[in-house]
């Protein structure tokens, strides 16, 4: 059995709660954390590798506890012709991925942080933000 | 020592005319004093790149045989005005189609409006066109549906009734919801805050009494050349002042602008969707400033630090036309990424696009430079800043 990627979101009141020790206690997941990330809004955000027979069992239990759970079978990308560096995007995205470079605010998108929320697709006025599949 | 609009375009016309951004004049300033940097300098450039909602553009389309008198008019399914002359339209920036599910899906994403058709037109791509008339005896046809290209038409005119706001508020959401609103989408309880304007860069805050801007003065409009038409609808500018009564630059004056959309570029004229609030368009404007004397190099040179703007709740305060607002936060605050409302420290963004606008300053600089761009000295100044700026209200 191949391991599975997963997109997981966490509103601040969720955030400090130990769900992940227990995905690995009470469900026996292997989990490797690829990607965490806490904004100043306390939003949290991870991408995790999870192997294991219980695998569905233990992504109910995280739904069940309010966390935002999606397959990372997608990546997002910028269409470069179409962004007109605005900056709409980096106070929307949650994990920094879209930032402003400074003092020249160019916006800058790293991809490696990116969690594929999917906010930007639709915040961008301009829809330079594209899903690939 | 004091310049004409004349000598500085005799200058130019030699090659000669020292031009530099507004970016820059604030280094020369700083560099070398503002009475050695007005005697210098011969023209500042400015820009800014937004959106822009009250735009739009004249059509005149050339008459069909048989004649039609267009009484209801699309453009790519989006409906343009049709009450003048027979072939003669407006579309506005902010229309939608009439199948568009607007907010009924909330929040909307109104992919594709009136700046869209005025981008696609601009890239020269095959637009649809159909329009219905109720036959006359002189205009007979009842229906036409058709394909052209914006090199098919006789007349298009980019007339924005209101362009290129002085200064803006930065906008917060105070409620406990996410809102969508024309300055972008808001997290509840502050969760960003966002701007729009370039700041030190932006045409309308480096002239704030209307010394050298007015009726006819040459600008950058859409990667063309424009004019300033009149003010724009809502100008009422002012100076702000914090309670101690100290001066944090101005706001509330607007322009009124006209070009010839047929030598624009796709770049500076951008369809734009805001979700959950509408279409609009994103518009490039460069204004040159003659330095005429030092007073006006001075507010010219006015720097991200001495300009100010206004923090609005979009929550409540906005939509309800509540008075007041939460204090003042300068645009080098802003542009630093965070900044205090409320005691709370919050992340900030831009919605007007700074790299573009320092493009503007630059092609208008170049073009300047190159001699391709003359001042225009306006047969009528705009209506200065008032102590007293009193909007109507709707009742
Ligand atoms: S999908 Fe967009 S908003 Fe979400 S993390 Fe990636 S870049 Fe940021
Ligand atoms: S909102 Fe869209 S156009 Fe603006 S900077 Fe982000 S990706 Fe670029």
């Amino acid at each position: 059995m191949a391991p599975k990627k997963v997109v997981l979101r966490f509103s601040a009141d969720i955030a400090d709660k130990p769900i992940i020790y227990r995905l690995v206690k009470d469900y026996d997941l292997i989990i490797n954390i690829l990607k965490a990330n806490v904004n100043p809004q306390k939003e949290g955000t991870m991408v995790l590798e999870v192997i294991g027979d219980l695998y569905a069992a233990g992504l109910d239990y995280l739904r069940r506890q309010g966390v935002v759970v999606q397959d990372l079978t997608q990546e997002i990308v910028r269409n470069e012709d179409l962004c007109t560096d605005c900056g709409a995007c980096t106070a929307i995205c949650p994990t920094g991925a879209l930032y402003l470079k400074r003092p020249s605010m160019e916006v800058q998108f790293d991809s490696d942080a990116c969690v594929v929320c999917y906010l930007c697709l639709k915040a961008c006025p301009v829809r330079a933000m594209e899903v690939r599949f | 020592m004091d310049k004409t609009y004349a000598e500085i375009n005799a200058k130019i016309k030699e090659g000669k005319a020292v031009v530099v951004t507004a970016a820059e004049l604030i280094e020369l300033v700083a560099e070398k004093g503002l009475a050695q940097a007005a005697r210098e300098v011969d023209v500042v450039t400015t820009g800014t790149f937004g959106p822009m909602c009250s735009s739009g553009v004249f059509l005149n389309f050339g008459h069909s045989a048989p004649r039609i008198k267009m009484h209801r008019l699309w453009l790519n399914n989006v409906p343009a005005y049709t009450g003048i002359a027979a072939v003669d339209a407006y579309l506005g920036a902010t229309e939608v189609p009439e199948d568009d599910p607007l907010n009924s899906t909330y929040p909307g994403e109104f992919w594709y409006g009136g700046g869209h058709v005025i981008q696609d037109l601009v890239a020269r791509k095959p637009i649809h066109l159909k329009a219905t008339g109720y036959g006359t005896d002189c205009y007979p046809r009842r229906k036409i549906e058709t394909t052209l290209t914006l090199d098919d038409i006789n007349e298009a005119v980019l007339f924005n009734p209101r362009n290129a706001y002085q200064n803006y508020n930065c906008a917060v959401n105070l409620s406990n919801r996410t809102i969508y609103t024309y300055m972008g989408m808001l997290k509840p309880g502050l969760g960003n805050a966002h701007y729009s304007t370039s700041g030190q860069l932006s045409p309308l805050l480096k002239d704030p009494y209307f010394k050298t801007i007015g009726l006819g003065t040459r600008i950058f409009l859409g990667g063309g050349i424009g004019y300033v038409a009149w003010h724009g609808t809502q100008h009422l500018p002012f100076i702000q002042r914090d309670v101690n009564g100290n001066e944090l630059g101005p706001s509330g004056g607007t322009l009124m602008v006209i070009g010839d959309l047929k030598q624009m570029d796709p770049r500076w004229l951008v369809g734009t969707s805001y979700l959950g609030y509408g279409a609009t368009l994103s518009v490039g404007i460069g204004i040159p400033i003659p330095i005429l004397n030092e007073e006006i190099a001075r507010f010219a040179a006015a720097a991200d630090e001495e300009l100010y703007a206004p923090i609005v709740d979009y929550g409540e305060a906005y939509p309800n036309r509540l008075p007041g607002n939460l204090g003042y936060v300068s645009y080098a605050q802003l542009k630093s990424g965070k900044i205090m409302v409320n005691g709370k420290e919050v992340p900030t963004a831009p919605l007007s696009s700074y790299p573009r606008a320092l493009e503007i300053a630059n092609l208008l600089k170049e073009w300047i430079q190159k001699g391709k761009f003359l001042l225009a000295e306006p047969v009528q100044l705009l209506p200065p800043p008032s102590d007293q700026p009193t909007p109507a209200i709707l009742k």
